[in-house]
């Protein structure tokens, strides 16, 4: 067993890789090592780690229904029995919702994760290969959206099409395409013209094989390591529509509309609000180290 | 770094003492009252258009009526204003008001009934808002000339038909009745608009107070009138400041900054009360909060669901809960101490009836919408009903929106369920008979969208016919007999599951005396308040 | 960002004499962009499902109330002749009459902004004094207790959901400790004391000279502006440590280090002096980005800004606000993008 783990080890570390695959794995592997050894970002992983197991396991962590009211119960401190984190004014157990909320973060973060960046490097790649009359109406549109009030941009994207969940993420995404498409425009007009693009481009391939097959893999990892310190302003976004009203509706324990809720005691019930304050902060924390982390190993501007 | 960290550390000092040197708790000055509200609902002060609650609290302080309430007595009803005496015709649809001797604008204009005339003229021929509380006497911009005239001290108006003489009466203490100076506003009038433009932000009225400035979504600052016909108030500057947030009004209370909050939720107005020096005045407002049902939707229509629906509102722990001390049991829709009003509260949360009269209806599996304004004791009720619907098997998902969002779509008839709340217009019993229990054509090209019983698709059961009678009736007796009885069978079988009455709570410091919100017939009057 | 893709621009055949081709450029993509932001939020306020008339006549008017508000606003004609209408008063410096405050909306701009302007430019201030020195010295110490510390605070700074902070700073200092103002720009007795010059009750007070006045709203301001300033913090702290270290790593560091240069010479005089001018773009985007009104911000400290105007408006489909409020905040953000673009040319001797 640990005969095959220093093998395996050594495999990873050797400087005279045999394969792309082991060279491949060989740089990841440095990585991780380099990594590993800065202790924040590895705080911030596990707290992530942590969260994605409380969101996968919610059920059969939650010691209530998230859902389940008590009129005759609300409002209970911290430390009730059978209620760990008190009751909203519903009596609802503060505990139970958190852990159930935590769901709703994940599936907000993931899809905008997954929207912005993809919509901002299809435009960004677009334009920059494109050049020309095309590059500049979508580059003016990009300063459209950029020039336009952020937040004021999603309350009247929600406002428009109905609060929810969905279109709070839409309405996130469409506020953070931009920038994604400026970074991807600015690497597409650098690898453009290089030797190897002119070399495909001879053998006859097409611009759409080509920003797919080759411009897309060079950009992804610049975008990789910009959404990774952009999440924890996606879920401040999301908790901010939340708070406003106009991310998920009730009785959904989102966090940000459950801070909405509980401020109304903020002077003599503060933990209704502070709770999931608290877990707002502790994930989107957990979320920009572990960015700060991998743009220390993906970046190497910022390390010697 | 040296030259800076000085700079820096000079600043910091700066600010640490400039910051720290404030008083602990301050007062506010003997001659002045400050009162923390929501006011962003003000978006014009001209009495013709003005129509929602803090614009008719400005507006009661700085416009006179014809008739009006005293605020320290407002059980006796309304009571003579700029308008001494009247008299009311034999066919009872003339009353001729007698204008009251040696009243001055704060222009310094004498109060007349041509300024009274023009008043009531403009107020229908603008054709805002509010004006229906008017036109609904048979006014219109074409007969105005004729219905509403001056003479010498007099004005005179004649409505189309007799209506209970209390009716119209009590229509003229409304906001719309706010008598105007004819000579100011024509001055300021532009391309004839009647000095509707300068009118929204600015005043020309009579009243114990005339307006210093109107900051929207900031502040309302009035200036006592030293000449006011009732004697000069012992307020001399009133602040109405908008303040958000309960918790917010709290702090400045009890700091002092305030001597009035006036929308502290059940919470605050508890820990408050644990203060000293803060002291806390209810009263009961006009506001009904209801749940109704769009019969369009068939299963609503049955007539044993909207039993069933009444059976599963737990009134009692939402009054007892979140609801505290603010609303209290009603399930009619006059609300208490309007003529006709009665206390009979029959309805309360009972599962298993509901669930044998939805089996009567043959009705399993129900999924409704319900539109719910985004303010918080309103999802918080949504969300009870959502819960005890639940245990009869009633799946409620809830749209939530702004007022104007949710109000669109009740209005096209769009939702199955909705919850909001309703206040009365004028302190008399047929503006909610006229609007719960009113609907003289359900058809949707009829577009009657003023009508709670058109939004939700009512007919109302021949109830329009009896509402109709008991407008005209003049005897009082019988009238509020005859509301006694539309009310009972609406209780029963309307689609309108009518909860909670409002009482408003308003936190004062111990030495404010005599303050008012209006209670259920008036906006809040600050010229009798002492401290 | 906007730089480096500013500099890879292409070159394009001259249609214009060289010394004009910039700058009609810049103008000519200016109101390209202005239009598009109107055309947007016009749009926005057509689809939106909030009845423009509803919010005006209320819930209780007769249908002719309602039909005669409904043409006055125009709303019977088609979408782009609605549009050519706003363009031609806007071009005419009328943004039209808010509806929910009954004042012209220039009007109310005028009211608003200054708080906002206000609040951001404090903010900034106390992000630029204490996050560019945090950022160099993190960088000058890498990798010490200090520089660790510094990346704390700026990740804490932005992982805090700023509203939460701010409803607990105003429970703490204002509610229990009572240390600073309540919410609010000035206290009740002070408002409308000082004569209004530019808006700024800070500077309004001065120029007053009303000492009394200009503690309050300094009592007031503090905490907002420290949340924000908080923020700004964060990012200004984390850019300079970023600029510093690529300049420290250079060659031209070492040698003026071996030719004996003092440690704090090489810092500021060399290293430092060649960061200015990225950092001011980053300061830039950074107020901007404050300038953009901090809804969330506005709405927990009742602060009248910018911000909580455009969501009220928006909320309430008050659209001539929001567009005007939009092209206030449309401009800044434009000028102050442009302002350091051009500021980094003038500076900037590689740029040249």
């Amino acid at each position: 067993m640990s005969d095959t783990q220093t093998g395996l080890r050594e495999w990873l570390l050797t400087d005279t890789p045999h394969s792309r695959l082991q060279a491949r794995l060989s740089a990841l592997y440095h990585g991780w090592l380099s990594f590993r050894s800065n202790s924040l970002a590895m705080f911030g992983l596990s707290i992530l780690v942590f969260l994605l197991l409380m969101a996968a396991f919610a059920p059969l962590i939650a010691p209530h229904d998230p859902f389940t009211q008590d009129l005759g119960n609300r409002l209970k401190p911290l430390g009730t029995e059978s209620h760990l984190l008190g009751t909203d004014s519903l009596g609802r157990d503060i505990l139970s919702r958190l852990i159930y909320g935590s769901r709703i973060t994940l599936y907000i973060v993931t899809l905008v994760a997954l929207i912005a960046p993809l919509a901002g490097l299809l435009v960004g790649t677009i334009a920059g290969y494109a050049g020309g009359w095309i590059d500049v109406a979508l580059m003016r549109i990009t300063d459209i959206f950029l020039a336009f009030p952020r937040l004021v941009l999603a309350l009247a994207f929600v406002a428009a099409l109905g609060a929810g969940i969905e279109n709070a993420v839409l309405a996130i995404s469409l506020t953070a395409w931009p920038p994604y498409a400026r970074i991807a425009r600015a690497e597409t007009l650098t690898i453009r013209n290089s030797d190897f693009i002119s070399a495909v481009r001879l053998q006859g391939a097409g611009p759409v094989r080509i920003i797919t097959k080759h411009i897309w893999p060079l950009c992804i990892s610049s975008l990789i390591v910009r959404v990774t310190l952009d999440m924890a302003g996606i879920i401040l976004a999301a908790a901010g529509l939340g708070f406003l009203g106009l991310g998920a509706q009730p009785p959904s324990p989102e966090w940000g509309a459950m801070i909405s809720e509980g401020r109304r005691f903020i002077l003599d019930h503060w933990w209704v609000a502070t709770v999931p304050g608290l877990a707002i902060f502790t994930v989107s924390l957990a979320f920009n180290l572990l960015g700060d982390g991998l743009r220390d190993v993906l970046d190497p501007k910022d390390s010697k | 770094m040296t030259a800076f960290a000085k700079f820096m550390s000079g600043a910091a000092l700066g600010l640490a003492l400039s910051v720290t040197g404030l008083p602990g708790y301050a007062e506010t000055p003997a001659n002045m009252l400050v009162i923390a509200n929501r006011i962003d609902d003000i978006t014009t002060l001209d009495p013709a258009e003005s129509f929602e609650f803090a614009g008719s609290d400005v507006s009661r302080n700085i416009y006179g009526k014809l008739i009006n309430f005293d605020p320290l007595n407002l059980d006796a009803g309304y009571q003579p204003d700029l308008a001494e005496s009247w008299d009311v015709s034999e066919d009872g649809r003339t009353i001729t008001f007698t204008m009251r001797d040696g009243v001055k604008f704060h222009s310094g204009n004498p109060v007349t009934a041509e300024d009274a005339e023009f008043s009531l003229r403009r107020a229908v021929i603008l054709n805002k808002t509010p004006a229906f509380i008017l036109t609904q006497f048979g006014f219109s911009p074409e007969n105005v000339e004729q219905t509403i005239r001056a003479e010498g001290n007099k004005l005179i108006i004649t409505t189309d038909k007799r209506y209970a003489t209390s009716f119209v009466l009590n229509c003229l203490t409304a906001t719309i009745g706010g008598i105007v100076d004819k000579k100011l506003v024509m001055e300021n009038e532009v391309d004839g608009d009647l000095g509707n433009t300068w009118l929204k932000t600015n005043a020309a009225g009579s009243g114990a107070y005339s307006l210093v400035s109107w900051k929207p979504n900031e502040s309302v600052t009035l200036k006592s009138n030293p000449d006011f016909y009732l004697g000069a108030p012992a307020m001399e500057r009133v602040i109405v400041r908008h303040i958000l947030e309960s918790a917010t009004q709290r702090l400045l209370l009890e700091r002092g900054d305030i001597d009035i909050a006036r929308n502290l939720n059940p919470e605050d107005v508890a820990g408050v009360l644990e203060e000293d020096g803060i002291k806390i005045s209810a009263e009961l407002k006009g506001r009904l909060m209801y749940a109704s049902l769009g019969q369009q939707n068939p299963d609503l229509a049955k007539p044993q669901v909207r039993q069933a629906i009444k059976y599963l509102i737990d009134y009692e722990g939402m009054q007892d809960s979140f609801l505290k001390g603010q609303y209290t049991i009603h399930q009619n829709f006059l609300p208490l101490t309007y003529l006709g009003s009665v206390e009979e509260n029959p309805f309360s949360l009972n599962v298993e009836k509901a669930k044998a009269l939805l089996a009567e209806a043959g009705v399993d599996g129900l999924e409704l919408t319900a539109g719910v304004r985004e303010a918080q004791e309103r999802l918080e009720i949504a969300q009870s009903l959502q819960n005890t619907f639940a245990q009869a098997g009633i799946k409620l998902n809830l749209t939530v929106g702004t007022g104007k969002q949710i109000l669109g779509m009740y209005r096209a008839r769009e939702l199955d369920v909705y919850i909001g709340a309703w206040g009365p217009d004028y302190p008399d019993p047929q503006t909610n008979a006229g609007t719960f229990a009113y609907n003289p054509d359900n058809s949707k090209e009829a577009g009657l969208t003023g009508l709670l019983a058109w939004r939700n698709s009512w007919d109302t059961a021949g109830l329009t016919e009896k509402v109709d009678a008991a407008v005209i009736e003049n005897d009082r007796e019988k009238r509020a007999q005859m509301y006694h009885e539309i009310q009972a069978e609406f209780r029963e079988t309307s689609p309108f599951a009518i909860m909670f009455q409002k009482i408003e709570q308003s936190a004062l410091r111990d030495n404010v005396t005599n303050f008012s919100t209006g209670q259920a017939i008036t906006a809040a009057s600050y010229w009798q308040v002492t401290k | 960002m906007s730089l480096a893709e500013q500099n890879t621009k292409e070159r394009r055949p001259a249609l214009l004499p060289r010394w004009l081709k910039r700058p009609a450029y810049m103008l000519g993509s200016i109101a390209i962009t202005m239009l598009g932001l109107l055309f947007v939020t016009f749009l926005i306020g057509r689809v939106m499902p909030i009845d423009p008339v509803l919010s005006i006549v209320g819930e209780r008017a007769s249908p002719e109330t309602y039909q005669k508000v409904f043409e006055d606003l125009g709303l019977d004609k088609p979408l782009l002749v609605q549009f050519g209408y706003y363009l031609w008063d806007v071009l005419h410096g009328d943004f039209g009459v808010s509806l929910l405050t009954a004042h012209p909306v220039s009007e109310d701009i005028g009211r608003v902004f200054p708080a906002t302007l206000e609040l951001a430019t404090l903010g900034t201030l106390m992000g630029v004094l204490l996050g560019v020195p945090l950022g160099v010295i993190a960088a000058v110490r890498r990798d010490s207790w200090i520089d660790q510390i510094a990346r704390v605070v700026a990740l804490v700074g932005y992982s805090m959901p700023i509203f939460w902070l701010g409803l607990m700073g105003l429970l703490v200092f204002y509610g229990i400790l009572g240390w600073v103002g309540g919410p609010g720009r000035v206290g009740i007795f002070y408002a409308d004391v000082v004569p209004p010059v530019t808006g700024m009750i800070l500077i309004d007070s001065i120029l007053d000279g009303n000492w009394e006045v200009f503690r309050d709203a300094l009592s007031h301001i503090v905490l907002p502006a420290s949340l924000l300033g908080y923020y700004s913090l964060a990012y200004i702290s984390r850019m300079t440590r970023s600029f510093m270290l690529e300049q420290l790593s250079a060659e031209y560091i070492t040698t003026a280090r071996v030719k004996g240069m003092s440690e704090r010479a090489v810092i500021w005089r060399h290293a430092f002096r060649n960061i200015r001018v990225q950092l001011i773009t980053v300061i830039a985007l950074s107020y901007a980005n404050l300038l953009e009104g901090s809804v969330l911000t506005e709405i927990i400290f009742a602060w009248p800004g910018i911000g909580s105007y455009i969501t009220n408006a928006l909320l309430s489909a008050d659209m001539s606000a929001v567009l005007g409020g939009t092209v206030v905040i449309g401009l800044i953000f434009i000028i102050l993008n442009v302002g350091s673009d051009l500021l980094y040319r003038f500076l900037d001797p590689r740029a040249k």
